[in-house]
């Protein structure tokens, strides 16, 4: 297959243009990305399942459904992705990446992998994760850790770490990912790719395995905001089965990409000043300047805004996620499903026994600090603190885009880091996510985009943040930049 | 704020995991590193300020109520078969009433 270059690069729309084409086919694609990850996923371990049998079928029926040529194909027919192993998967492992769901083959579809497949994409595996999604690294997970395809002595970031390293790798072309603290721009940002998270209700939650409910939202990882805005059409829309999904109209997310009319002329980016402070390493701070400038360049003024409460968003968080995944983890008991212990006294002693042999040493840290704070004497003083503390990053937001449209500054205070930098500090690893928590408190929709490169020839990331439904606009502004520069394309050398 | 070793094992109790003693001193260390970055939020002035319990909450979005009806269907056998124990439809635990 001469092509095989060109279609590992590709973007979503050339893939689906030689798929339309019949330059190639779905089973041909299939194998292309399967073969790719049989060679080296043994180095990356980006990927928890792959079944060979499973996607080659998934391959063929798109197949038919594209020689058929009839309105029954979108545009995403065809294509390969990879899932996080949070997303449930009918008759595949789907493990969280945790000891306690090692053997859980899920019975039903989440409503994401539910509109995927309904849009013909085709499933290549599932995507290795820090467990339960706790983790800025990918470290915590049963499964080991990922290893980032830019420098594989460092880490890829987290938890939607496997996935952001499958697509850097080129080993999918695109991805799903959750993001509850950062867990989709972190490892984008980590990894040279675009995220984005959504505004918190856009996407459906159901079958997506719980965190922290209040806060966890699915969104695309792919290599362009064209094939975010693509995936995001797919992912998006109104599911009842979900308390939190919100009745909104449909959207088309790539409705402003490249439109004349909407180009940046008159864009107010909103700079805040808390973040670029002094947590911001200089190699950060010099790439984030360099994009900034291209922006201006573009025709978009920049502005300064304050977030004067965003500094607590990391200890807020810290209240409020574990004391949700106190809550959300309690299902995992050994009695319906996952891990039970071999050996117990009594029904106490097999939940205490089942959750102590499932559950890592960091969802442990969570569940007990979780169980602190909501404990009686220090509700008040943590979880409804915290709560209030929430309210007022929210609305630090809120005033801030009284003076711009979109927010612009770091997605990760540094580069991709060693393995076993943070991992011996809960507190350091928490600062990963400092300047991507702030918008999970508030529900706001964010992307982390590539923007050029820093110490040990690491990608940098730049975060935007858009008002509440902004997400066209956010696409559209990242597109333009990357109509303008090329550090999306780049591509990790060996591969 | 710090935790004593007893309220850890209150806590991991609560949480009903069983901590070895060994993993209970080290878990005692990363709790109170955690809570130490917590404790920041204490010395917040928050009067007036209503909580915010979630992220449709505020004000850009409201959760709708569905009609009160079954929308469930009977998956009884194939969740069950995923389960570590079963027997004529039921989960199977240790006996808790002698």
């Amino acid at each position: 297959m001469s092509a095989a270059p060109t279609l590992i690069q590709a973007s979503l729309r050339e893939l689906g243009a030689a798929l339309a084409a019949k330059r190639v086919s779905s089973v041909e694609l299939a194998q292309l990305f399967l073969d790719r990850i049989e060679r080296f996923n043994p180095v990356l371990n980006a990927f928890i399942t792959v079944d060979p049998d499973k996607t080659l079928a998934m391959a063929r029926a798109a197949d038919v459904r594209l020689a058929a040529g009839s309105k029954d194909c979108g545009p995403l027919t065809g294509i390969p992705l990879a899932h996080k192993d949070i997303f449930c998967t009918e008759g595949w492992l789907t493990t969280c990446g945790s000891k306690m769901l090692s053997n859980f083959v899920s019975p039903y579809d989440a409503h994401v992998v539910d509109r995927l497949n309904a849009a013909g994409m085709v499933t290549l595996g599932k995507c290795n994760m820090d467990e339960f999604a706790m983790g800025s690294s990918n470290e915590t997970s049963f499964y080991g850790p990922v290893k980032n395809p830019w420098d594989t002595g460092r880490v890829p970031g987290g938890s939607s770490g496997g996935s952001a390293a499958a697509i850097a790798a080129r080993l999918a072309p695109a991805a799903t990912g959750t993001d509850t603290g950062g867990s989709i721009r972190q490892p984008a940002a980590l990894c040279g790719l675009t995220g984005l998270k959504p505004t918190y209700g856009v996407v459906s939650r159901y079958g997506m395995i719980a965190f922290a409910s209040s806060l966890d939202q699915g969104g695309p990882m792919a290599k362009s905001a064209d094939d975010c805005a693509l995936l995001l059409n797919a992912m998006a829309g109104f599911d009842s089965r979900d308390s939190t999904s919100l009745e909104r109209p449909v959207e088309d997310y790539t409705r402003d990409l490249g439109k004349p009319s909407q180009d940046l002329r008159g864009l107010r980016i909103g700079l805040p000043k808390e973040f670029f402070g002094a947590g911001m390493a200089d190699d950060v701070r010099a790439a984030v300047d360099a994009a900034l400038a291209e922006y201006r360049r573009l025709g978009a003024t920049t502005v300064e805004v304050s977030l004067p409460n965003s500094g607590l968003s990391v200890p807020a968080y810290y209240v409020l996620a574990p004391a949700e995944a106190s809550s959300n983890l309690s299902r995992f008991d050994g009695v319906r499903y996952g891990h039970r212990a071999a050996e117990y006294v009594d029904l106490a002693d097999m939940y205490a026994k089942s959750r102590a042999e499932g559950f890592g040493a960091e969802v442990k840290r969570r569940i007990l600090i979780g169980a602190y704070v909501l404990s009686h004497g220090y509700y008040d003083a943590y979880y409804l603190q915290a709560q209030k503390i929430r309210r007022l990053i929210a609305n630090d937001f809120t005033e801030a885009f009284r003076h711009c449209d979109i927010i612009a500054g770091p997605t990760a205070p540094g580069v991709a880091f060693a393995f076993g930098a943070k991992s011996d500090d809960p507190v350091q690893m928490y600062l990963s996510d400092i300047y991507t928590i702030s918008t999970n408190l508030a529900g706001l929709p964010g992307m982390s985009i590539p923007c050029g490169f820093g110490a040990g020839n690491m990608p940098v990331g730049l975060q935007l943040i858009g008002n509440y439904f902004d997400e066209a606009r956010m696409l559209n502004v990242a597109h333009r930049y990357q109509q303008a520069t090329d550090w999306h394309l780049r591509m990790p050398g060996g591969l | 704020m710090s935790l004593n070793p007893d309220q850890v094992e209150r806590i991991a109790r609560l949480a009903r995991i069983e901590l070895s003693p060994a993993e209970a001193a080290q878990t005692r260390d990363r709790l109170n590193a955690i809570l130490g970055l917590i404790e920041q939020l204490q010395a917040v002035d928050t009067t007036g300020i209503a909580p915010m319990a979630h992220a449709v909450a505020n004000g850009h979005a409201a959760q709708r109520l569905r009609e009160d009806v079954v929308t469930e269907s009977d998956r009884r056998a194939t969740y069950q078969a995923i389960a570590p124990e079963i027997e004529a439809g039921l989960y199977l635990v240790p006996k808790v009433i002698e």
